[in-house]
């Protein structure tokens, strides 16, 4: 088995390179179109709380739904390929941020905000200077819980023809080539975790500032 | 000069039945430090919230050294107006530099002035600069937060300085100290301040004049000595008694 793996990375290097690009760069895709969607929805609907909640509530319905059902759903309609795979991933990505970013908005402490009316801060720079640096950090985990979702799901996109790290197994999986199973699964996880892993730090590193 | 003049002013919140504020007029000579006193409720937040329009007055005039507030953009207003609250509401995400220097740095003053007068603000409130400059608040204590919110709020030199009760949630060894510098801060600089208090022996002890207030009217507006020898009527004569029986003002 081993011979195996390492036989398919000698042979095929620059096929995986590309496979886990492609899963790399279609994850990062979806993310960053998801918070260009759910970033200004949510500060623009946190105020209302009607508002606040249709967003959350029409956004978490879409969550609910299996994302390999969302990619299925998607093939009548757009076809296979990379394009309803990032639409499936944005929209299995907008919820987590959505909603964080909302429930960062309503739960800005009351004294900082009357602290910057009171000094003179025009609407503008109270946003900027401190709404949105003290919405960010639960922002951020938002976007976290996001990225690793996506990295996820973004396998099963292979299936719908996105290419990426699924690609392995799925190949592996017909042909009954365990040793592909194990590189493209093991892959996966192991950017899941490293991902993980760098989030943390600089979610620790935005946040230094609330230890004492 | 008359540094702040409310003529009539009424505000009613919604859902409530009594007036916050009931046809409240009052003139307030430049450099007084005057403390409003009065229980919860009573009006008195809402009195100097209104003289930097966080709130707006139902009916009545607003002067501040004889301009109608109502006749001011807010924010211009507001930059020439100190205000510290009990919350404090220190910005957690800046410095201790940063947070006394967001006026500065929103009207652009220059980097090299800006370090000049932090450092001053924190010498002022008896703060070490090198030492404190780089924190950020979670590693202050409360008293320390606290003089950074008053640094904050003196270092563009305001002509009048709003206090909410802001030694409310201090322990009672620093509130005295800060007290005590508060006063000496004020009598340097001949600024008007209103200093917001339910505890008549803090009113009593900084102010040179009192606001005594009580369901949304001044009952009496006064210099400490005429408070206590000619109280203006029952409630205000009990008020003095609670406190002398806590030792004496």
């Amino acid at each position: 088995m081993i011979s195996e793996i390492a036989d398919y990375f000698s042979r095929h290097g620059k096929d995986y390179l590309a496979l886990l690009g492609g899963h790399i760069g279609i994850s990062f895709i979806s993310v960053a179109i998801a918070m260009a969607v759910a970033v200004p929805i949510g500060i623009a609907v946190y105020r209302s709380k009607i508002g606040s909640t249709i967003a959350e509530r029409s956004f978490g319905v879409l969550r609910i739904v299996p994302s390999l059902a969302v990619l299925i759903i998607l093939i009548p309609i757009m076809g296979t390929g990379v394009l309803p795979s990032v639409t499936a991933l944005t929209i299995l990505a907008i919820p987590p941020i959505l909603i964080n970013t909302v429930q960062a908005f309503q739960t800005l402490p009351k004294a900082m905000l009357e602290a910057a009316d009171g000094m003179g801060m025009s609407t503008a720079q109270k946003f900027f200077k401190v709404k949105l640096p003290l919405a960010f950090p639960l922002m951020f985990a938002g976007i976290r819980t996001a990225v690793i979702e996506v990295i996820a799901s973004a396998t099963l996109a292979s299936y719908i023809g996105a290419g990426g790290l699924g690609d392995l197994i799925f190949t592996g999986l017909s042909l009954l080539r365990y040793s592909l199973l194990i590189i493209g699964g093991g892959s996966v996880a192991i950017l899941s975790l490293l991902t993980g892993f760098v989030l943390d730090s600089i979610y620790k590193q935005i946040t230094k500032y609330q230890r004492t | 000069m008359i540094a702040v003049e409310l003529k009539n002013v009424n505000k009613q919140f919604k859902g409530q039945t009594t007036p916050a504020l009931d046809n409240v007029s009052v003139q307030i000579e430049e450099g007084e430090f005057v403390t409003v006193l009065g229980s919860s409720g009573c009006g008195k937040t809402t009195l100097i919230k209104m003289l930097n329009r966080l709130y707006e007055a139902d009916s009545g005039e607003i002067f501040l050294f004889g301009k109608n507030i109502k006749e001011q953009n807010p924010v211009e207003l507001r930059r020439k107006i100190g205000y510290v609250i009990q919350q404090i509401g220190l910005f957690p995400h800046m410095t201790v530099k940063a947070n006394i220097a967001t006026i500065p740095k929103i009207l652009k003053w220059d980097k090299k002035r800006i370090d000049k007068e932090t450092d001053r603000m924190l010498r002022l409130v008896q703060l070490e600069p090198d030492e404190f400059r780089d924190r950020y608040p979670a590693q202050l204590s409360g008293g320390q937060q606290q003089r950074i919110g008053l640094a904050r709020a003196l270092i563009c030199d305001p002509r009048i300085m709003l206090l909410d009760e802001p030694f409310g949630a201090i322990d009672a060894i620093n509130r005295e100290i800060l007290q005590n510098e508060l006063k000496a801060i004020h009598q340097k600089s001949g600024r008007t301040y209103l200093f917001v208090t339910h505890d008549i022996r803090e009113a009593l002890k900084l102010g040179t004049k009192v606001i005594i207030m009580n369901e949304g009217k001044i009952l009496q507006y006064d210099t400490p000595e005429n408070i206590i020898n000619n109280p203006a009527n029952e409630f205000v004569e009990n008020l003095i008694r609670t406190a002398e029986l806590k030792g004496g003002a």
